[in-house]
């Protein structure tokens, strides 16, 4: 499987076996709040957002992150957003904290 | 959800109503995303949140006030400005800004408008600017751009519309810049000089209103003016405000066009309260308005 498609946990994974991988950031999201605007999709810098097939209480599809090694955790998305859906942190070296990251975009 | 407890917040949600979420704003609306960039404009300015007010009109923006998790207040249509005057006035230390649309700034309360321009009271004025009076039905209004399609206008907007730079300038304002929803590090940037700054400062902002002006005129969604935004805008800093006047889907100079200084009301006030009252006079206006 080529690294662009990996899955979120999979990035988990390769953020504590090898530092050269290791994702920048990540996104944190309130699928429950996104009307499915896709700004937070046309302007990501790196481009790793994408819509998701799923659908949320209002109706729309909420944003999935597709390449989470290439987030950045600019907060671009956090910025665009006009329904404070999401944002970006930036990952310091914990590698806790991303699995924590990823394990909560799924929760949420 | 106990995991997310170790991850630093969304700097918006501080200043978010949250058990007011989701809002009533459109998809694709601008609105919200001027809020994200109020909220981390208020944090990098350092100011303390018990000392700002937010103030608004009637409107889709006027709504901000009522998500906004600091003292705010939702006045009737047109009078943001007079409020927030008077709460300036009654009570220097606040930083009071006014968050409002371009019907409500501009339309309705124009007079109010130049008049705190031309007297430089001490308030940051935020105006989006969605070309049309979205709450009330797409009505045209001072800012429509001509030829544009309005539920009033079903032949085109025949009037010129307002240039709102040029217009705050020549009032008297001290700081005026404009920038569009897709400009989101620009409008932090801008809001942060604003704070920093006293005298009448005012920023527009160009925001999409999907529902409304875009789908009448045919422009497709949110994102499409976004990227409309994104590639018709020019930046110009210190651009004689005349020149940037806004078209029918034409170019958009954006940019910071004034920053100069000049005395604020209250300080011309107390100036002029100390020469005639000389020695009675405590230095502090509030205290002999409150007797």
């Amino acid at each position: 499987m080529p690294a662009e498609t990996k899955p979120p946990d999979g990035a988990a994974e390769m953020a504590a076996t090898s530092r050269s991988r290791r994702p920048r950031g990540t996104i944190v999201l309130k699928p429950e709040r996104c009307k499915g605007c896709g700004f937070c999709i046309a302007f990501c810098p790196p481009r790793v957002l994408a819509f998701s097939a799923g659908f949320n209480a209002l109706g729309y599809h909420p944003p999935e992150l597709i390449r989470p090694e290439g987030c950045t955790g600019c907060d671009l998305c956090g910025l665009y957003c006009p329904d404070f859906a999401i944002y970006g942190i930036m990952l310091k070296d914990s590698a806790a904290q991303l699995a924590d990251a990823v394990r909560g975009e799924e929760t949420a | 959800m106990s995991t997310q407890q170790s991850l630093p917040p969304n700097p918006v949600e501080t200043l978010l109503r949250t058990d007011r979420m989701p809002h009533i704003w459109c998809p694709g609306c601008g609105i919200g995303t001027t809020m994200n960039c109020f909220a981390r404009a208020l944090q990098q300015a350092r100011l303390d949140l018990d000392k700002v007010v937010i103030v608004s009109g009637i409107g889709c923006t006027g709504r901000v006030a009522g998500y906004a998790h600091l003292d705010s207040f939702h006045t009737t249509h047109g009078r943001a400005i007079p409020f927030a005057t008077g709460l300036k006035l009654a009570n220097p230390e606040l930083t009071v800004v006014v968050y409002s649309g371009d019907g409500d700034l501009i339309a309705i309360g124009g007079n109010h408008f130049i008049h705190a321009a031309r007297r430089n009271v001490d308030l940051k004025v935020i105006c989006v600017n969605n070309f049309i009076y979205g709450m009330t039905g797409g009505q045209v209004g001072p800012t429509t751009p001509a030829t544009a399609l309005t539920s009033t206008t079903p032949y085109g907007c025949p009037e010129q519309p307002f240039n709102l730079p040029h217009l705050a300038e020549s009032a008297g304002a001290v700081y005026v810049a404009r920038w569009t929803a897709y400009h989101v590090r620009q409008i932090t940037h801008s809001m942060v000089e604003m704070f920093r700054k006293s005298g009448f400062c005012f920023l527009e902002i160009l925001s999409p209103c999907p529902t409304l002006y875009q789908r009448r005129n045919r422009l497709g969604d949110g994102l499409e003016a976004m990227k409309y935004y994104k590639e018709a805008s020019v930046t110009r800093h210190g651009a004689p405000t005349k020149e940037v006047a806004l078209s029918f889907q034409g170019p958009i100079v954006v940019g910071k066009f004034v920053d100069v200084e000049r005395p604020t009301y209250l300080e011309l006030l107390n100036q002029q309260l100390a020469r005639a009252l000389e020695a009675q006079y405590t230095g502090c206006i509030e205290e002999h308005v409150r007797g």
